[in-house]
């Protein structure tokens, strides 16, 4: 080991937000020229600290040194000054400007734009070539793949020669393809000398490409460790701080009756965009199809559709060989519900809860025309609402159970279990459920799927969308593969892998699966 | 009507899309920022009076015009102040503002002048006069572009020459300087800015500051240029319309330009003609054809049809009563109220979206909040 | 949980906020050259220092009942109805067709068909407003300002053209029939010391009723259910099947019918036909009156009776003092829309820490009662 200073080093950070105390006491040390990676669990106090780092928040105690100076960061113009570059997980762009206008933003050399335009259409091309990062400078970033985007982030702070470049959760919108040509470029920079930290939950790619890993728990940095030295399974332990099973127990699938079938389903858009492109598939009762893929390939309009939530342009849906009317004219939400349709959205926080609503009120929400929440046709009955959430709540373990409690007090975790509560609980024939354990800590994730599992095994039918490769291949019986709007192809999960699956996110047709 | 006639209502038109054009850019500024803005009615007339009170008591315009801007710019900050640094809701403080604007402005006017809540009439150098640009008297003989020269383009107060330079200089401003750039940019995504390492509370208080600026001096006008001296509540609703043109131009300078003209010129219209006697049959046709074009325009929900037709039904109520009145081949009159409520009319068609739908700036009534 | 006790957010903050405005507009009395103390004494004294001046303060407070309820009523649908000016207008022509039309034989039938006909009036001029923003995505708070000149160019053309009196010059409509006289406070309870000219009416019973039935509405109805909802969030609402459309669509009706209301009162009950501008700016006091009362109905009754009082003693104020114009109304008006409104968080924010410091030592008594009371209940 040379005596060289560590690129970053942090001493005794804290920071705390009102009550919650997000980090506590971390020192770390990042030796220049490496990709350092951090994992932990959701609200492990990752994110707090890069934002530290990044100037964003600023840390209640402790030092930071960049390159062995103490370099005290109050704001991300002081970051960039020191040369550290941040790629947020959800990206920083201006999507109606262009790139080279993205890149230059905030790093202009003078007050006419046309010169600093030159010169960064320039210095793009230089850096295209050297490290792979090809986008046309001229287009705009709302055309761009989220590969491209991503592309735009990192060559945004390229161009302000950040020598130290954060990536927050990077992969978690690319194709396995997308995400290996990301590791390579990031394998160049750090041939060049750069300093990388990448914030990921993936064991894996931990495993495939950094050089020193740390581990997260409950804002304390718990251990830190060579990659070469440890392993998945002893890293998954040093997040959770007890041994995880990695697998969902399941038993072998005894699939019924069609209950879901999709023809030919079809989704433009309000800006004329065509989501779904003829869309079909069948699930039958006691079978959970998984949709796999990267998000925005139509997945979520699929849910929504399903879901009464948006109308389809073409296509037909049946249940139990019974159509369901997709125009959107005598159909919504509350129809679905009412045949028995049952909705885990994607995103609990915008779409299955009301924030400030108390936790009774959202029991009932979507179910509120339930005539067992009703005193008469106008009046609710409050008091049996509030009863039923008390019951719910009790068995779905949600913590606190407080029936008063509104939404936005609840944790990732025990938000998600109101949902799961509510949708489950009334034994629907088909359950609809999106990214299931997005944001939720892994012991709320075990109880989730076991709750979907449980709901096939008594027989029903279960839509599976997820982002989450482990995820789909864990609790599905059958992966399906969707890209730009088209059912790739079906798998059944014991017949596949990432690999395969990954192609056919990235639209590669049936390579294989003719043979 | 004569040629001379058309000239004078296309004159009085550009006089009066000016304030509305000032509104309009100083709207964009703010807008473009992310900022909403529905005070720029307030800030209009704050603007007038103070400009009109003090281009009284000293004598010079110009004071009051820097007086009038300085009263908008105030209130401006206070739209900042709640909007930007504390985060509340934009629609709310603009509405604060304009009531703030309608009440100071009269009881001041009332302290200092005693004479019912309006400023003195201005004359001599408290006014901004018509301007002869070079040459129109020579030219005024020359047929058609004489006149055109003198009578049109020549001959407005020195504002209406600063607002219309304004449009093209926004246009640099806004596309070809850093300024622009970042701040459309704080307008679409202030995170972007943020990270980017540049304040977004700055650039929209820069946003802000211009809009003072720009509504100041479209209030200084209506009461020193426009009209000679203050009244009650002489904003009129101007900068709502403004607003709406800046919907309309789907926020580019150009086209608030036309839009405001298309305003100025209905005002215009609607000043000269007072009751407009005309033929009964033009009225009636003119009528059902808005009423058949609504029936059309709902046909493609139940709740549409519901209300298009209703529309529609009074419209055919009206004709009815024209028909009933004085019979096809009669004269009908359109009642000056209408001419007055047009603009606010065409407004509302205006928003409706039935001449293009436009797409406001993304982050635009979003106080920013940091997330990490 | 919360950051601060549920009392301090309805009742202590816009009490600051309240006194903060009215501080300003000390300062601004200050400026004219009166004393803020001596102004705010008379203002007192004129609002319910006497039988005389409660009439006039729950007088004016019925109007701000209806309109304050208006606006609380269309935030819970974070829409924000800024034409309660126009549709109390429409609501004016509403009773004055209903009573002129038809000579009803008593003041409670005559009562019962114009509130029908102010409430329909008001909503319908809340209806296109209310389709363009529902279908056509158009601002609500510009369409209903537009409204709101529409509504007064449309009743200068009526009163001056339809309704006037043959032979009279003013432009307004004939008095409402004898029998249709509304029993005023003098009528009903005249030991209170009731005059005879008094304007408070019946009409103020009427909106303690609006009061009632929209608590009822918001927090006890699958209506009100919904409308919360998808205030709170739009997809969410549309994920549970909640049809935006026809929220918005119901709320602004039932936001532009209590508006309309407000003519029940001013038309029919004081000034018994029809005048140019029978609203005088009550539609835009509602907003005031809705923002300080937190939307709750029970907030709004007290900020439109404060608001009552405000008007009533104003008035007084400009009698006595003649320096202070009655606009000094409009400026209080405004600054307590900035600061329970706009400025919201300028005194939230120091109270949130406030809270917090005072709540971190007894950590252990602040988290405890809560799931205790369930622990309770099991």
């Amino acid at each position: 080991m040379t005596q060289i200073a560590p690129a970053i080093e942090l001493k005794g950070i804290s920071k705390s937000f009102g009550p919650v105390q997000a980090n506590k006491d971390i020192s770390l040390s990042i030796q220049p020229g490496t990709i350092h990676g951090i994992v932990g669990e959701n609200g492990a106090g990752k994110s707090t600290l890069m934002s530290i780092l990044y100037g964003f928040y600023k840390a209640d105690a402790g030092e930071v040194f960049i390159n062995g100076t103490l370099t005290p960061i109050p704001d991300s113009q002081a970051a960039i000054r020191a040369g550290i570059g941040m790629v947020h997980q959800h990206f920083k762009l201006v999507e109606n400007f262009t790139v080279v206008e993205n890149v230059i933003l905030g790093a202009e050399d003078g007050a006419m734009l046309q010169p600093s335009i030159a010169k960064a259409r320039k210095l793009l091309t230089e850096l295209a070539t050297e490290y792979g990062l090809d986008v046309n400078p001229d287009a705009i970033v709302e055309d761009l793949s989220v590969g491209h985007q991503q592309r735009v982030e990192i060559l945004k702070q390229l161009y302000r020669q950040a020598d130290i470049l954060i990536l927050d959760e990077p992969t978690g919108v690319l194709t396995p393809a997308e995400a290996d040509q990301l590791f390579r470029i990031l394998g160049r920079l750090k041939d060049e000398g750069k300093t990388i930290v990448l914030i990921t939950h993936k064991l894996r790619e931990i495993m495939d490409v950094t050089d020193t890993v740390s581990v997260m728990r409950r804002g304390e940095m718990t251990a830190t460790v060579k990659t070469s030295e440890t392993s998945p399974a002893g890293l998954a332990e040093l997040m959770v701080g007890r041994k995880v099973l990695l697998e969902v127990n399941k038993q072998p699938v005894t699939p019924g009756p069609v209950v879901l079938e999709v023809s030919d389903l079809k989704v433009v858009d309000h800006a004329g965009v065509e989501r779904l492109k003829g869309v079909s598939f069948s699930i039958r009762a006691g079978e959970i199809l998984g949709i796999a893929g990267v998000a925005g390939n139509g997945q979520s309009e699929l849910l929504e559709v399903l879901g009464g939530m948006r109308a389809a342009t073409s296509g037909r849906v049946t249940l139990h060989g019974d159509p369901i009317d997709l125009t959107g004219q005598s159909s919504d939400g509350q129809s679905r519900r009412a045949r028995g349709i049952a909705h885990v959205p994607e995103d609990r926080q915008a779409e299955g809860l009301i924030m400030p609503y108390e936790a009774w009120e959202n029991v009932a929400f979507g179910y509120h025309h339930d005539p067992k929440y009703q005193i008469n046709a106008i009046l609710m009955n409050n008091a049996a609402i509030k009863a039923d959430c008390a019951d719910k709540m009790a068995r779905y373990d949600v913590r606190p159970p407080n029936p008063r409690l509104p939404a936005r007090n609840f944790s990732g975790g025990n938000q998600q279990k109101i949902v799961v509560a509510r949708e489950m609980d009334r034994n629907p024939d088909l359950l609809l459920v999106g990214q299931p354990t997005r944001g939720v800590d892994i012991g709320a994730i075990e109880f989730i799927h076991e709750q979907i599992i449980a709901l096939r095994d008594a027989g029903k039918a279960v839509l599976l969308v997820s982002v989450e490769l482990d995820e789909i291949l864990g609790l599905s019986d059958r992966v399906a593969v969707m890209f730009d709007g088209h059912i790739m192809g079906e798998r059944l999960p014991d017949e596949t892998d990432e690999k395969e699956l990954g192609l056919l996110m990235a639209g590669m047709s049936e390579t294989k699966g003719a043979a | 009507m004569d040629f001379l006639g058309i000239l004078q209502i296309l004159d009085s038109t550009v006089r009066l899309a000016t304030p509305l054009l000032l509104a309009c850019l100083a709207g964009l500024y703010s807008e473009r920022a992310g900022i909403f803005d529905i005070g720029l009615e307030g800030k209009m007339l704050a603007a007038a009076f103070f400009s009109a009170a003090i281009a009284y008591t000293t004598g010079s315009v110009w004071l009051g015009l820097l007086a009038g801007i300085a009263a908008s710019v105030m209130l401006s900050l206070l739209h900042g102040l709640a909007s930007i640094t504390y985060r509340g809701n934009q629609l709310i403080s603009g509405v604060a503002i304009n009531f703030l604007a309608a009440g100071v402005t009269v009881v001041v006017a009332q302290t200092w002048f005693s004479i019912g809540g309006r400023t003195p009439a201005l004359t001599g150098g408290a006014r901004f006069y018509e301007i002869t640009l070079p040459g129109a008297e020579a030219l005024s003989g020359v047929p058609v572009l004489g006149p055109i020269y003198a009578e049109l383009i020549s001959g407005h107060s020195i504002l209406v020459y600063v607002a219309l330079a304004i449009v093209p200089l926004t246009w640099w401003v806004l596309f070809r300087t850093r300024f622009g750039l970042r701040l459309r940019a704080v307008g679409e995504n202030p995170a972007a800015v943020d990270t980017a390492g540049v304040s977004v509370v700055g650039m929209r208080y820069a946003a802000v500051v211009i809009c003072g600026v720009l509504c100041g001096l479209a209030g200084a006008y209506l009461a020193t240029g426009l009209s000679a001296g203050f009244v009650k509540d002489m904003s009129a609703g101007r900068g709502f319309i403004a607003l709406a043109a800046l919907i309309f131009a789907k926020w580019r300078p150009w086209y608030a330009l036309y839009a405001c003209l298309l305003f100025g010129f209905l005002d215009a219209a609607g000043s000269r003609f007072q009751n407009i006697e005309t033929s009964a049959m033009l009225v009636v046709i003119l009528l059902g054809a808005v009423a058949a074009g609504l029936v059309w325009a709902g046909r493609k929900s139940r709740l549409d049809m519901a209300v298009m037709g209703g529309i529609a039904a009074l419209l055919i109520g009206v004709i009815a009563l024209v028909l009933g009145g004085v019979g096809l081949t009669g004269t009908a009159t359109i009642p000056v109220q209408f001419m007055q409520a047009l603009p606010y009319i065409l407004t509302v068609v205006i928003l409706a979206g039935f001449v293009g739908k436009a797409i406001p700036p993304r982050a635009g009534g979003e106080p920013y909040v940091k997330e990490r | 949980m919360g950051k601060m006790p549920k009392w301090a957010d309805i009742i202590l903050i816009p009490l600051i906020s309240v006194l903060l405005a009215l501080i300003v507009s000390g300062l601004v009395v200050l400026y004219i050259g009166e004393n803020p103390l001596e102004a705010m004494a008379i203002m007192v004294r004129g609002a319910v220092g006497s039988a005389y001046g409660w009439g006039y303060t729950l007088y004016y407070a019925t109007n701000f009942i209806f309109t304050g309820l208006a606006v609380a009523v269309a935030f819970h649908a974070k829409l924000f109805n800024i034409g309660g000016e126009g549709q109390a207008a429409l609501g004016g022509l509403g009773v004055a067709i209903v009573c002129l039309t038809i000579p009803w034989p008593h003041w409670s039938i005559a009562l019962i068909a114009a509130t029908g006909g102010a409430a329909i009036f008001g909503a319908l001029w809340a209806l296109i407003p209310a389709w363009l923003q529902a279908r056509r995505d158009s601002h609500i708070v510009i369409t209903t300002i537009m409204f709101n000149y529409i509504a007064s160019a449309l009743l200068v053309y009526l009163l001056v053209n339809v309704f006037r009196v043959p032979g009279s010059m003013a432009p307004e409509t004939a008095r409402f029939a004898e029998q249709m006289h509304l029993p005023s406070a003098f009528d009903i309870v005249p030991w209170l010391g009731f005059r005879a000219s008094t304007p408070l009416n019946i009409a103020f019973l009427l909106a303690l009723v609006a009061c009632v039935g929209v608590w009822v509405l918001i927090w006890r109805t699958r209506l009100g259910y919904e409308i919360r909802a998808y205030g709170h969030s739009q997809t969410a609402a549309v994920y549970a099947g909640i049809n935006p459309v026809r929220i918005v669509m119901i709320t602004m009706l039932i936001s532009g019918g209590l508006s309309g209301l407000m003519a029940i009162n001013a038309v029919m009950g004081e000034a018994e036909r029809l005048v140019i501008d029978n609203v005088q700016g009550a539609g835009f006091v509602g907003i005031a009156v809705a923002l300080m009362g937190r939307s709750h109905p029970v907030g709004v009754f007290l900020a439109a009776l404060l608001f009552g009082a405000l008007y009533q003693g104003g008035a007084e104020l400009e009698f006595e003092m003649p320096a202070v114009s009655r606009e000094m109304i409009v400026v209080i008006q405004a600054l307590v829309i900035l600061f329970t409104g706009a400025l919201d968080n300028l005194v939230r924010m120091p109270m949130e820490s406030l809270f917090l410091s005072l709540r971190r030592r007894p950590e252990a008594a602040a988290a405890g009662p809560v799931p205790k009371r369930t622990d309770a209940g099991e």
